[in-house]
């Protein structure tokens, strides 16, 4: 079989613009897990309510406030959406996960768990399994960009491009800053972090919602390119739990990489052996449980 | 527990068909069965799988494959489709061991997700309509299995209701035997303190692969029980939510008793008929009760009631 390098390479970029969603995906879990030591299960059904907050935003939101007119843009869903869903997140964890903290840390899966049935039940009843298209894409995000090699879409070079900034943000605010030392601090000993006056459980729902809220943003950037689907968040999320056995939960730019990287790897199976594309992370979690068992980026306990 | 409870209980049994549905009291059978091998991994040592469903599906899909197209007997395909599951148990759980807590869970299910993608996919899985028509055949080639016996008005498939009856007694006797066993007071060691117990010299990683091997054994008879009993294997019981419903099971009833997945077993399916009509709201319903069982009763039915009689159910 002939494989032509734009072939590689348009597989590749394409895997790339996966790979930055698992990275969004899986920093927020390893930012939440770092801080809550819980394994938040509701990730994948939050990054599609973060979708769904765009389409409807779009769709119903005029209709409903009595302004048929009014359509929540693009650019707006992009602030509105992580914030929504953000908000959610807070009183989730508010309400339910913060009764969990004194328990084994496997309840907080099992809630989670509990939480995604539910949101991703609640949007199968209202809403076609096969998906509904995103119809507000930007109109100066549409048409292609030569990149020497081969055209891509703009909008999936702009995909790419935010969330790169926003995932490398992340890791600059936690590992670079005076509020990321805190939370850092806070992973590792929370009562000392206490006692020296800092507002941990504040701390502990914000990282939440802030988790949460980048799975939304996800969700956003994610509507234009695949169908708004209720099943998107369940199939992201075994990926991304994939993705963070490879990576280990321990290190935020360990999930960064360790996300881009398959994204890419996914992306480049699709040109080697199709057929293989959708299983191939899950063997690489094989080969790595049987190599290194804690993770590429993760410590030996 | 004592001698009374299981007698009546195995009364209970021999009597069920001919006081309710037939096919409802196997398929609550088979999940029993599911969730009490489920049980002994989550609850007598420690271990949170997110992936049965591979093996109680994928168990349904040999034996369904052995019985409609290579022609075998009915016992000769649960033998099979459990000695697969036992494979594939051995396969996952050498794997997962690998990791603790947390990550226990994500691997098992990361795996299990293989085998749905190739339920899915292979030439011999049926794709999305997944195996049907799967005959029941002869037991032993003597006894017929879809023979039916007229009690009153109703014809019961009293054949089939007992050979599942037999097998889930057996499954369970087996699990209550690997409970009360040296091998299980050491798997409860595990749970309560694992490096205690490697302290104790066990090697820790082979008790929890060994129980890892006998709940997907039997997880996996469950599931060849059952697709004798519907003539089906589906992509539904290789799907993740499957794995999630078995949780539930065992977390309803009470994680680490005896009679919890029972109960918890019960329960479910009694949920899913009596609310079939209700379509898709029965996800909701299901996480809504997960979420319910998380916050409050974290014991499950029959630990909380074992709690108040003082004992151990």
């Amino acid at each position: 079989m002939e494989i032509s390098f734009q072939t590689v390479m348009s597989q590749v970029m394409l895997g790339l613009n996966n790979g930055v969603f698992y990275a969004i995906l899986s920093l927020g879990l390893a930012v939440i897990f770092g801080l809550l030591n819980i394994v938040n299960f509701a990730h994948g059904a939050l990054y599609m309510l973060g979708a769904y907050v765009a389409l409807l935003g779009y769709t119903k939101l005029g209709v409903l406030i009595g302004m048929p007119d009014f359509h929540l843009n693009y650019w707006a869903a992009l602030i509105v959406a992580p914030l929504v869903v953000g908000a959610i997140g807070i009183v989730i964890e508010k309400t339910m996960l913060s009764r969990l903290y004194k328990f084994d840390h496997l309840y907080g899966l099992l809630l989670t768990f509990g939480l995604a049935l539910i949101i991703q039940g609640v949007f199968t009843n209202y809403f076609n399994v096969s998906g509904d298209p995103y119809e507000a894409k930007p109109e100066i995000l549409n048409g292609a960009v030569n990149l020497g090699f081969m055209m891509f879409p703009k909008y999936r070079l702009w995909a790419i491009a935010v969330s790169l900034v926003v995932c490398f943000g992340t890791w600059f605010v936690i590992e670079r800053t005076k509020l990321g030392s805190y939370l850092r601090a806070g992973t590792e000993n929370p009562e000392l972090v206490k006692a020296f006056g800092v507002n941990v459980p504040l701390m502990i729902t914000l990282t939440y919602g802030y988790g949460v809220a980048l799975a939304a943003f996800a969700g956003v950037l994610a509507a234009p390119i695949y169908s708004v689907s209720p099943v998107m968040g369940a199939e992201m999320i075994i990926v991304v739990f994939a993705v963070v056995v490879i990576g280990g939960m321990g290190s935020i730019m360990g999930s960064i990489v360790t996300g881009l990287l398959l994204g890419m790897v996914e992306g480049f199976t699709k040109v080697v052996y199709a057929p293989a594309s959708s299983t191939v992370i899950f063997l690489i979690m094989v080969i790595v449980l049987l190599v290194k068992p804690a993770g590429l980026f993760g410590r030996e306990s | 527990m004592n001698k009374t409870v299981w007698i009546v209980l195995i009364i209970l049994g021999l009597l069920a068909p001919f006081i309710v549905y037939p096919i409802f009291m196997m398929k609550l059978l088979c999940f029993a069965l599911f969730a009490c091998a489920f049980n002994l991994l989550l609850g007598y040592t420690g271990l949170l799988s997110f992936g049965h469903a591979a093996f109680f599906g994928g168990a349904s899909y040999i034996t369904g494959h052995l019985v409609k197209v290579s022609g075998l007997t009915p016992e000769l395909g649960v033998l099979g489709g459990t000695l697969f599951a036992a494979l594939l148990g051995y396969v996952v759980g050498s794997l997962a061991i690998r990791r603790q807590g947390i990550y226990f869970a994500m691997v098992t299910l990361a795996l299990a997700q293989i085998v749905y993608f190739v339920a899915l996919k292979a030439p011999f899985t049926g794709g999305e309509d997944g195996l049907q028509g799967i005959p029941r055949g002869n037991l032993f080639g003597l006894i017929d299995l879809n023979q039916t016996f007229t009690v009153g008005t109703s014809p019961l498939p009293l054949n089939l209701y007992y050979f599942v009856f037999i097998m889930f007694c057996l499954g369970f006797w087996m699990i209550h035997r690997a409970i009360n066993s040296p091998f299980g007071q050491v798997l409860k060691a595990i749970r309560e303190n694992e490096p205690r117990a490697v302290s104790l010299g066990y090697n820790v990683d082979r008790f929890k692969l060994m129980a890892f091997v006998i709940s997907a054994a039997l997880s996996g008879m469950a599931g060849s029980l059952k697709s004798l009993v519907f003539q089906l294997a589906s992509l539904t019981d290789v799907s993740w939510h499957s794995s999630g419903e078995v949780v539930l099971m065992t977390l309803l009833g009470g994680v680490g008793t005896v009679l919890g997945p029972l109960a918890g077993a019960f329960t479910v399916v009694t949920l899913q008929s009596e609310l079939s009509s209700v379509g898709s709201w029965i996800t909701v319903i299901i996480g809504v009760t997960f979420v319910v069982c998380v916050l409050l009763f974290r014991r499950g039915f029959v630990g909380e009631l074992g709690r108040l009689l003082k004992k151990s159910l």
